[in-house]
């Protein structure tokens, strides 16, 4: 998409804060009584460089990703280049009219109506009053809510104000945009609308630097991503490249057996360590659908019963595997005081793409446990093409994370008038059984 | 049945490698813009055109005192207007009277000073009802006193704007002013009553009072943009400015005339630029003695200067602003 001209073009841009000055003064008073006593006296301040001699190039139609962690510069290079603030040292070219996308709701105010926000928030982001009149009609139809036009828009449901919202920045005529972190907000299908905009514009040739945390809007909309890393550019590349950087960086591509998590300990047993290997070889990226081992050393200082058990969590800690790993009658009840090697093949099914914790207990059903090591493993898992269609997932909150490929009936189209057989309500026993209409 | 699966990226295919991955990016000559194309593309690749049109944006740490850049104010002339119209719809919004508090307010202020300076203090008011002479007074220090406090404050009233979005800064206190003069200027339409209600005739003087509308406003604008950049720094300012109105508005003629100041105190009265200006647009508006020509070039170009100072000082003061909201 991207052709050779610029767009944009930053060199050794720099932006230094004052954390505060090193004499604080909390009132104007007793900054004019320093001032006084001491009229030549400099102010020294505590700095912190967001950004350090930043040189980097955005061509016409391409869509740039900036990714990084908190605190890494991103906020500060968009806002540099926004020009809300000024830097402090290098420079940036733009080559073409530029408009930003904020925060949704940006410069809205609720006592004003949908059509004053308009207006509004539209001049807000740099248009001409002339150009609101004429795409006026365009983004009410975006927005859908032209039967709440003269409402003020605090009496508007979420989803209409975050439409409308939208509707208006969407709309914004410009050759470069700079987008922040608009699509944190709204539902999921208000997500994907964004999303689809977002790729319209960037298939429309126009330059898009993106600033993003998510991995998935990311990977779905920049031709090439850059990440930062206390300010300065860490890497410039393929999307996928910087996350793996991005993962590295983070400490995230896997992580070997780390006990500090132990939630709780019994004097009885210890897990010492543990550790995943594929086909022998020690693993901590583990391809999506495969069967790694879990090898996990157990320290038996009194003779106990006991089962090992495993749970795998999100990146947001949500538990989403559960497996026993026990021998196959599920319990551990013989085993001599001393150092113990346990090993279970883990048959994973496919996964999303992403980070992994996994979580290593013993213990017995209906007991507390004696020993839970939370976070025990991390595992990255890597994408794989887990059907036919040659999907790839991404690890989310709207797609979950366990893939299965759903098999098409034959007969799966039933005249009318018949009851499908389908499975329905949980009968308490643990088994499904049809429901009875 | 075909359904675009959710996790289908479609923009995957799209996914070239970048074109500026690994690539060495040469420094910037800021004035030879051919140095930006042919730096930006090296190897073996086919030659970049260079690039003719010079960017329409430069982004440079500046430092001082800068230009006033008026062009970059005209251009967002809109968003000015905007914000004053804002300004306006909010402040009647759910309120049962509405714009009528425009004219209310100086009308009750009026009666006051008409009781207390008329009627208990019994000052001359030369042949002019009191109440008329306190309207006028009211006027212009409406205009003044608003635009000091709203445009003073508006900085900090609209933090989460100028942290987030860019604009000249400047239009936010500007906006401020324009709203208050509206205000004013619908009060004076009331004066369209009351002159002939009070057996007022006008005079050709009345010409003369866009001109200390104007003066007034450049006064207030001017300290304003100063108190307004301070206060991003130093909240102080929100506490002071009350205190320094309040005082002021016993210190100009509002609810008297400057010729009741004794004899004695009258050079340091006049020292306050208020004076000459607010007795100017009483004389315009309900005639007697004009005031005297050296107190109104003082007071214009005290409110001149002030002005300019204040624009520069928010000038200098501005690049600081998202920083420290």
């Amino acid at each position: 998409m991207s052709s050779n001209e610029l767009a944009i073009a930053v060199r050794g841009l720099s932006k230094e804060y004052l954390l505060g000055p090193k004499r604080q003064f909390g009132t104007l008073a007793e900054m004019v009584v320093h001032r006084v006593k001491h009229p030549l006296h400099r102010q020294k301040h505590e700095t912190l460089w967001a950004l350090r001699d930043v040189t980097f190039d955005v061509r016409r139609g391409e869509v740039l990703g900036i990714i990084g962690r908190n605190g890494a510069g991103k906020s500060t290079l968009f806002k540099v280049l926004s020009r809300i603030t000024e830097p402090s040292a290098g420079e940036a070219q733009l080559f073409g009219r530029v408009g930003c996308l904020l925060e949704v709701g940006t410069g809205f105010h609720g006592q004003l109506t949908g059509r004053e926000n308009i207006y509004l928030s539209g001049s807000i982001l740099g248009m001409r009053r002339k150009e609101i009149d004429r795409r006026f009609d365009e983004m009410v139809a975006f927005a859908q809510i032209d039967r709440f036009l003269d409402t003020p828009v605090r009496h508007y449901s979420s989803g209409m104000y975050v439409r409308l919202a939208f509707a208006v920045a969407a709309h914004l005529e410009a050759e470069i945009l700079l987008v922040d972190e608009v699509l944190a907000v709204g539902d999921a299908e208000f997500q994907d609308k964004c999303l689809g905009k977002m790729q319209d514009v960037a298939q429309s040739g126009r330059t898009v630097v993106f600033v993003s945390h998510n991995e998935e809007t990311v990977r779905r909309l920049c031709s090439s991503a850059m990440l930062l890393q206390e300010g300065q550019i860490a890497f410039v590349g393929h999307p996928d490249d910087a996350f793996r950087h991005y993962r590295a960086q983070r400490n995230e591509a896997g992580r070997e057996f780390d006990a500090t998590r132990r939630v709780r300990r019994s004097p009885d047993l210890a897990i010492v360590h543990a550790a995943l290997s594929i086909d022998g070889v020690r693993a901590l990226e583990i391809p999506s659908g495969s069967r790694p081992v879990l090898t996990c050393v157990v320290e038996v200082k009194r003779r106990t019963r006991f089962a090992a058990e495993v749970l795998i969590r999100t990146r947001e800690s949500v538990p989403i595997l559960y497996a026993a790993a026990n021998p196959a009658h599920g319990i551990y009840s013989d085993l001599e005081p001393g150092t113990h090697t346990i090993r279970s093949e883990l048959p994973l099914p496919a996964m999303a793409a992403g980070r992994y914790w996994i979580d290593i207990m013993l213990g017995l059903p209906q007991a507390p446990c004696m020993d839970y090591i939370e976070e025990a493993l991390a595992i990255d898992v890597l994408p794989g093409a887990h059907s036919g269609s040659g999907c790839r997932t991404v690890q989310s909150r709207r797609h979950g994370c366990v893939f299965i490929e759903a098999i098409p009936l034959r007969d799966s189209t039933v005249p009318r008038g018949a009851t499908p057989q389908r499975p329905s309500r949980h009968d308490g026993r643990g088994a499904l059984t049809a429901d009875a209409e | 049945m075909r359904v675009p699966s959710p996790w289908c990226s479609k923009a995957r295919a799209r996914n070239e490698p970048a074109p500026t991955a690994g690539r060495p990016l040469g420094p910037l000559d800021p004035d030879s813009r051919r140095v930006i194309g042919a730096a930006s593309s090296p190897g073996p690749e086919p030659l970049v055109r260079p690039r003719v049109a010079p960017p329409m944006l430069v982004i440079r740490p500046t430092s001082g005192w800068r230009s006033l850049d008026l062009r970059e104010v005209w251009r967002f002339r809109d968003l000015l207007l905007m914000f004053a119209v804002r300004d306006l719809k909010l402040r009647y919004r759910q309120t049962a009277l509405g714009v009528a508090w425009v004219v209310i307010l100086p009308l009750l202020g009026a009666g006051v000073f008409a009781l207390v300076f008329g009627r208990v203090a019994k000052l001359p008011s030369a042949g002019v009802p009191y109440f008329l002479l306190a309207y006028a007074g009211l006027l212009g220090w409406n205009l003044f006193q608003g635009t000091l406090t709203r445009a003073g404050g508006s900085l900090i009233t609209n933090a989460p704007l100028i942290s987030k979005v860019y604009f000249p800064r400047v239009i936010v206190p500007l906006s401020a002013a324009v709203s208050a003069c509206v205000d004013t200027l619908v009060a004076m339409g009331l004066l369209v009553i009351l002159l002939p209600a009070y057996h007022v005739a006008l005079t050709p003087a009345v010409l003369l009072v866009p001109l200390w509308l104007l003066l007034l406003q450049v006064l207030g604008l001017g300290l304003s943009l100063y108190a307004s950049a301070l206060s991003v720094s130093y909240r102080d300012v929100s506490h002071i400015l009350p205190v320094l109105v309040q005082f002021l508005l016993y210190a100009s003629p509002v609810g008297y005339r400057a010729a009741q100041v004794p004899h004695a105190f009258q050079a340091v009265y006049l020292l306050n630029p208020l004076a000459g200006l607010l007795e100017g647009l009483r004389w315009s508006l309900l005639g007697g003695t004009p005031p005297r020509l050296g107190a109104v070039l003082y007071a214009a170009a005290v409110s001149c200067v002030v002005l300019v100072v204040g624009a520069f000082a928010f000038r200098r003061m501005e690049r600081r602003f998202a920083d420290v909201l």
